[in-house]
């Protein structure tokens, strides 16, 4: 089993199950059949009965340790062993290592006559010893109504298999009845689902608009709650498989880890950081607007952090997908060399959408990928309904969610306008949506990217503009203009107008800074002239104060000598005291 | 093996005008019960009389119980029981039940025409 179990509803204690293994069916019977007790599978001629019983007792005897009993009442044993090889399963081994026992019990009308009262003790003898032989825990009857056309007295019939499937019960064997149902309003020929009150399972094989689908429904399952929807389901090399259009519960975790897109400036327009891992993206656009790129980008990015990568392509081959990435330049082969990536090519138109999705399933769970992309979903809708796609779809998203891998599905949307409301449906189930839009502006036409949504996480609300390159897609501004968004020739000229405008601005500016450079040297120069002919003055200056100092020095000393000289008249000079007299001491 | 083995050999020829070349010179019946249950008692009683009455002296009576030798339904494809098992020249013949109705024990046997 690879699918993860879910957990099972409180009534799971009131009635022991026994898991089935059958991938799917213990999820929506919320553990498994009724143990110890008989289960009636049901269905017309080529529905899977045979297949279900086998692969009860081979998962039985193999993942559970239970050993199982096979009554076939119609197939011989080596056309069971054939038939159960086309599964993957190995019945002669299981018998050898006594896991298994298997009993054909062949009675033929032609060498039978009934000459009174009989009972099936010999029935019950060798159903006894074939149990004894294995320890068998669970045990099949593949269509034991079979017996109602071999044997005459249908009277003793119906009351000795009433009480054969008591008596298994006594036994506390896990049983799973096969019949034949060749009436809808009937669920067996001969009415044994009265004597097995449990569980009841319809398996119906259809075939509708020239498609076959399989689907199994729970009619009764007493003292359980159980799906109780119609599941499709498949029969493939790996045994049965049964897809619940609606899981029981919301209840998968929520990784707050983040996983680059794989173009940087995508994983910049959320929060610089890319997807939640686990999320499920919704990426969608008109014909040529580069989707199948973005995802190869996201591949490509998975790849180089090592994580494998599932890709599901239901338009191009992958060797085209190789080719036409490489051209701009991711190369997928080496990912593809190393294991790390796988693709998937089908139309869906050669199956149902269940078998696809089935199918899809399948692959996701034997690759166990990181990332997974279906390219794109859109097809699904030629093989079915919008409402079938998205059942199917919420039951994939909700899968892939559980197992936390991180799914990009592209859209492929009509261009006739209505882009966004035909996947209305749809995108509510998707935690991102990015938009790729082709602008049609001066008669061409550009691709332009944006995310209209990113659950849980900051996101750019601005349309860039996305150019596909030799190495790689890249993500550019777009110009809003009076005309609105300039992508392509548009935003190439309006990038030429302001990158002229820019040079002449620059080359204003640099003038500018040489005459203001200019004048600071003028400035210095005058500054320098300046300077110099203060010094110049100010040495003239200073010169002419220390002499003019000196000369009132030699002065005073003369004066002094003559005032010696005559010293008559020394007080009379004093009493005038008109001028200072330095006198020297 | 069988828990009852009863032979009997058959006395001269002088009833051979019963015989089609069609019949076995010996039949040898297998009767496989489950355990002494009324109806394998009754079924062995039945047998006893009729083969007294028919064959005479020509026939060799098996009783298996498979209770005692549950394997051996398998090989013979038992199913119901009693059921005793006649191999004639042409084919196999199951007569199950417990033979009260010996007209068409009989008719099983190849003995005696249909109606």
């Amino acid at each position: 089993m690879t699918q993860k179990k879910r957990a099972r509803p409180p009534s799971f204690k009131a009635l022991p199950k026994a898991l089935t293994g059958i991938q799917g069916l213990d999820e929506i019977t919320g553990g498994g059949l009724p143990s110890g007790r008989p289960t009636l599978v049901s269905g017309g001629a080529g529905s899977g009965k045979t297949m279900f019983g086998l692969e009860f007792l081979v998962r039985g005897a193999t993942q559970y340790d239970e050993p199982g009993v096979f009554i076939s009442f119609e197939e011989t044993l080596p056309d069971l062993a054939k038939n159960a090889a086309s599964l993957g399963f190995d019945l002669d081994g299981l018998v050898a290592q006594k896991k298994l026992f298997m009993d054909h019990v062949r009675i033929s009308r032609s060498e039978i006559a009934e000459t009174g009262e009989y009972d099936l003790d010999g029935l019950f003898i060798r159903i006894a010893d074939a149990i004894q032989r294995v320890g068998a825990k669970r045990i099949v009857l593949d269509t034991i109504e079979a017996l109602f056309g071999e044997l005459p007295n249908p009277g003793i019939l119906r009351a000795e298999i009433r009480r054969l499937f008591g008596w298994l019960k006594d036994k506390g064997l896990t049983t799973v009845i096969t019949a034949e149902r060749d009436r809808p309003d009937k669920l067996t020929r001969h009415g044994i689902e009265e004597f097995v009150s449990d569980c009841v399972i319809v398996l119906d094989h259809r075939i509708r608009e020239e498609i076959s689908t399989r689907r199994l429904r729970i009619v009764k399952y007493r003292g359980s709650t159980h799906g109780t929807n119609e599941y499709p389901f498949l029969i493939d090399e790996h045994g049965i498989s049964v897809l619940p259009i609606s899981s029981l519960g919301l209840d998968h975790a929520a990784p707050a880890t983040r996983i680059s897109t794989g173009i940087d400036r995508l994983d910049g327009m959320m929060g610089g950081k890319g997807f939640y891992r686990g999320s499920s993206i919704l990426m969608s656009g008109t014909s040529g607007t580069g989707k199948t790129s973005v995802a190869a980008h996201f591949v490509d990015a998975a790849c180089r952090r090592g994580e494998r990568c599932l890709y599901f392509a239901f338009e191009e081959s992958p060797k085209q997908i190789v080719r036409n990435m490489r051209s701009i330049g991711i190369d997928l082969e080496p990912w593809l060399r190393k294991g790390l990536l796988q693709f998937h090519a089908a139309r869906p138109t050669y199956a149902g959408i269940e078998e696809v999705l089935l199918v899809t399933h399948k692959h996701i769970a034997s690759f166990k990928p990181n990332v997974v992309v279906v390219d794109p979903i859109t097809n699904l809708l030629t093989v079915s309904t919008l409402n079938e796609v998205r059942s199917m779809l919420t039951r994939l998203v909700d899968f892939l969610k559980t197992l936390e891998i991180t799914a990009l599905f592209a859209s492929l949307t009509a261009a006739d306008g209505f882009l966004e409301a035909n996947e209305a449906d749809i995108s509510s189930l998707m935690d991102t949506w990015l938009l790729l839009k082709a602008i049609e502006v001066g008669g061409e036409r550009n691709r332009a990217m944006y995310v209209l949504k990113s659950r849980g996480m900051e996101h750019s609300n601005q349309i860039r503009e996305f150019v596909l390159t030799n190495d790689g897609l890249r993500l550019l501004d777009v110009y809003l203009g009076p005309e609105g968004v300039l992508t392509g020739s548009a935003r190439v000229s309006q990038e030429g107008r302001e990158k002229a405008a820019g040079t002449s601005r620059r080359q204003h500016l640099e003038g500018r800074g040489r005459e203001l450079d200019r004048k600071r040297e003028i400035f210095e120069a005058r500054m320098t002239m300046l300077r110099a002919e203060f010094q110049v003055e100010e040495e003239l200056i200073q010169q002419s104060i220390s002499e003019s100092k000196l000369l009132d020095k030699e002065l005073l000393q003369d004066r002094g000598q003559m005032v010696r000289s005559r010293e008559a008249d020394a007080s009379a000079y004093r009493k005038n005291g008109s001028a200072p007299v330095a006198r020297p001491r | 093996m069988a828990a009852v083995t009863r032979t009997k050999r058959a006395r001269p020829r002088t009833q051979t005008a019963l015989l089609t070349p069609r019949r076995p010179k010996l039949w040898k019946l297998k009767l496989y019960v489950a355990g002494q249950s009324p109806k394998s008692i009754r079924a062995f009683a039945n047998l006893n009389v009729l083969c007294e009455k028919h064959l005479q002296g020509r026939y060799q009576i098996e009783v298996i119980d498979l209770l005692e030798h549950p394997h051996m339904a398998r090989g013979d494809q038992i199913v119901a029981v009693p059921t005793l098992v006649v191999k004639l020249p042409q084919a196999v013949r199951k007569i199950i039940g417990d033979l009260s109705d010996t007209d068409r024990v009989l008719v099983g046997l190849a003995l005696q025409q249909v109606g």
